[in-house]
């Protein structure tokens, strides 16, 4: 498979680098001054894609890549793969399912406790000094407190079953009812918001969930409460959130996606009832591998003409 | 017409009570050792951490109950207590899910690098440098309980949830519970990845955990201490941290608080909290109740809501 060439998209993983470049013709995008010029060059020697949350496969790229078989993503989000034209021609897609199931929802967890207990904050309380000369304030309480997720998949429910852990009754709101849980179903998401404390965005970013959280989702959640983004940034309405947290109409957010990644609105590195995050949901050592190594599974079935392991389309 | 029960409130300063009204409407308060009705008070309540020694206890011939308001009772002399056969209640339940929701903010804090992750976004380094380095899972983890009390038993129960596998120790094994039980603390740390301190400060688990017990834990190992800073050998835990023998530690507690180790400062495997695990409107309410209660019940001659076993 040595000859076959694969175009990584960005510089998402070493030892997914190192795999890819052992076992195939490896071109890295970013080696290039412009995609213009990779495409010129290189576009009939691409038959696979290896993309990310960061940058994927675009209606563009599908366009100058006419040889390109398979797009195997190293993310589960979809949302930057053009997945109407893939299936038009015929192009495989796979992501990485599951294997970073736990660590976006301990994640998410942490972003709760986070912001509800300050612990960001008072970590620098404590090396400003300032512990010196009094005590740290009384933060809010998580146990018991209501949860309300947007999206009840895969990643929804290992955080509802988390949250039952600290006695949080759960509620949600997804495109349908799911059979078989105790939680609360809210056909919309104003009100989930309205019935909720701490309201998590867990669910894919499509053209319909595009600003799920509105300046009507923030109102109904108000001032008490917090907004939990491991979603994408652009589930959220971001120069609206900043407002509301800014003047005090919504009371925290613990966000680890932004629209505009790597920018992060200056406005929230001045909050203290923030904990902003760069996008870490899968970010540890062994889901990283993981992941990895299920790209790498799926090309190799690919070319292999076996199943694929995590086909999307 | 009948006096209402004396009371002696405890509280070396800056500690004092927020609920003094409700207290006078059931109590007559005095607030001073030297009070010419020390001699007569039956009931202390002690504030925050003031300590309650034996030359505390020795200006109080008639006391028999001591109420205190934290769940450490590490601040009395307890021996002095047992042998005069004064009962001690403590906070009971009020704090422990607080206790036990921060342990485990602490611990995903620390293996995910949460607050260090936020300093570098707040320093504009995420568009200078790139990705944050990648942290390491909680799922699958061995985490060793140290101390399977009121505060243990809430941790153990929300880190099922996250996939760990739970083991503790304790002065005894509980036989209601299922988790694996280790008589020695070396060996607990052998066999796990991670270290919750939530048990008692006594001469026994002073120091109980050392440079043994960390160089028994391991490189990977992850420390988290919501109990009382000298349960652990603050200089030995620095210089493991400096030298990398243990992955890292968040501490809401230490030997001499205000007072930091100023070393910690510098690293960023550790996350630091300023002794406010429990903190939280609704345990202080909590705690209100219970320290009306236990006082009610001391004069009505009813058992206690939260004694301390002082054997």
């Amino acid at each position: 498979m040595e000859s076959i060439g694969v175009l990584l998209t960005s510089p998402m993983n070493p030892y997914l680098e190192q795999e890819l470049g052992k076992r195939f013709k490896l071109f890295r995008f970013w080696d290039f001054p412009s995609a213009d010029d990779f495409f010129r060059e290189h576009s009939k020697s691409i038959r696979a894609v290896v993309g990310s949350s960061f940058i994927g496969a675009d209606a563009q790229m599908i366009e100058a890549l006419p040889k390109m078989e398979i797009v195997s993503s190293f993310s589960v989000g979809l949302d930057k793969i053009d997945l109407v034209r893939c299936k038009e021609k015929g192009i495989r897609v796979t992501n990485t399912p599951d294997v970073l199931t736990e660590d976006v929802a301990d994640l998410a967890l942490a972003l709760i406790l986070a912001t509800l207990r300050r612990i960001c904050e008072s970590d620098r309380y404590v090396r400003s000094g300032a512990w010196k000369r009094g005590d740290f304030k009384l933060t809010t309480k998580f146990t018991g407190k209501s949860v309300g997720i947007i999206g009840l998949g895969r990643i929804g429910s290992a955080i509802a079953k988390r949250a039952e852990g600290f006695s949080c009754p759960i509620s949600y709101h997804s495109r349908t009812e799911k059979p078989g849980t105790n939680y609360k179903y809210y056909p919309s998401v104003v009100e989930l918001a309205s019935n909720c404390q701490i309201l998590v965005v867990a669910c894919a970013l499509t053209p319909e969930t595009r600003h799920i959280i509105n300046r009507e989702v923030i109102n109904a959640l108000g001032p008490k409460g917090v907004v939990i983004n491991i979603g994408r940034g652009l589930h959220v309405d971001e120069p609206e959130l900043v407002s509301a947290l800014v003047e005090g109409r919504l009371g925290g957010a613990g966000l680890d996606v932004f629209e505009n990644e790597p920018n992060v609105p200056e406005e929230l590195l001045a909050l203290d009832n923030v904990v902003l995050l760069p996008h870490v949901g899968s970010g540890t050592v062994e889901t990283r591998k993981d992941m990895a190594d299920l790209v790498l599974g799926n090309l190799e079935a690919h070319f292999l003409n076996k199943p694929l392991l995590t086909p999307v389309v | 017409m009948d006096e209402l029960p004396l009371v002696l409130v405890h509280a070396l300063p800056p500690f004092e009570i927020s609920f003094k009204g409700r207290l006078q409407s059931r109590f007559q308060l005095i607030d001073s050792l030297d009070s010419t009705f020390a001699p007569h008070v039956s009931v202390l309540l002690c504030v925050g951490p003031s300590p309650v020694s034996s030359d505390t206890l020795r200006h109080l011939p008639s006391l028999q109950c001591i109420v205190g308001s934290s769940a450490g009772v590490d601040h009395i002399d307890l021996a002095e207590c047992r042998r005069r056969g004064i009962t001690v209640t403590n906070a009971g339940p009020s704090f422990c899910e607080d206790g036990a929701d921060f342990a485990i903010g602490l611990l995903i804090d620390v293996l995910r690098r949460i607050s260090a992750a936020d300093r570098y976004v707040r320093a504009g380094l995420w568009p200078m440098k790139g990705d944050y380095p990648l942290g390491s899972k909680l799922g699958g983890k061995r985490v060793g309980i140290v101390g399977l009390g009121n505060i243990g038993s809430e941790i153990a129960k929300r880190l099922v949830a996250f996939g760990c596998r739970i083991a503790y120790n304790s002065r005894n094994k509980k036989s209601s519970v299922s988790f694996p039980y280790y008589a020695n603390i070396c060996n607990l740390a052998a066999n796990s990845d991670i270290l919750i301190i939530c048990c008692a400060l006594t001469k026994e688990t002073h120091h109980l955990i050392n440079k043994d017990v960390m160089t028994a834990l391991g490189k990977e190992g992850v420390i988290i201490n919501v109990g009382r800073g000298a349960l652990i050998n603050e200089k030995e835990l620095v210089q493991c941290l400096e030298q990398g023998q243990i992955r890292g530690a968040g501490l809401d507690v230490f030997e001499n608080e205000p007072d930091v180790p100023k070393e910690l400062f510098e690293l960023e495997n550790v996350v630091l909290s300023p002794h406010k695990a429990i903190a939280t409107p609704e345990s202080f309410a909590s705690l209100q109740e219970l320290i009306v209660g236990n006082l009610e019940a001391f004069f009505s001659n009813k058992p206690l809501l939260s004694p301390v076993n002082l054997e």
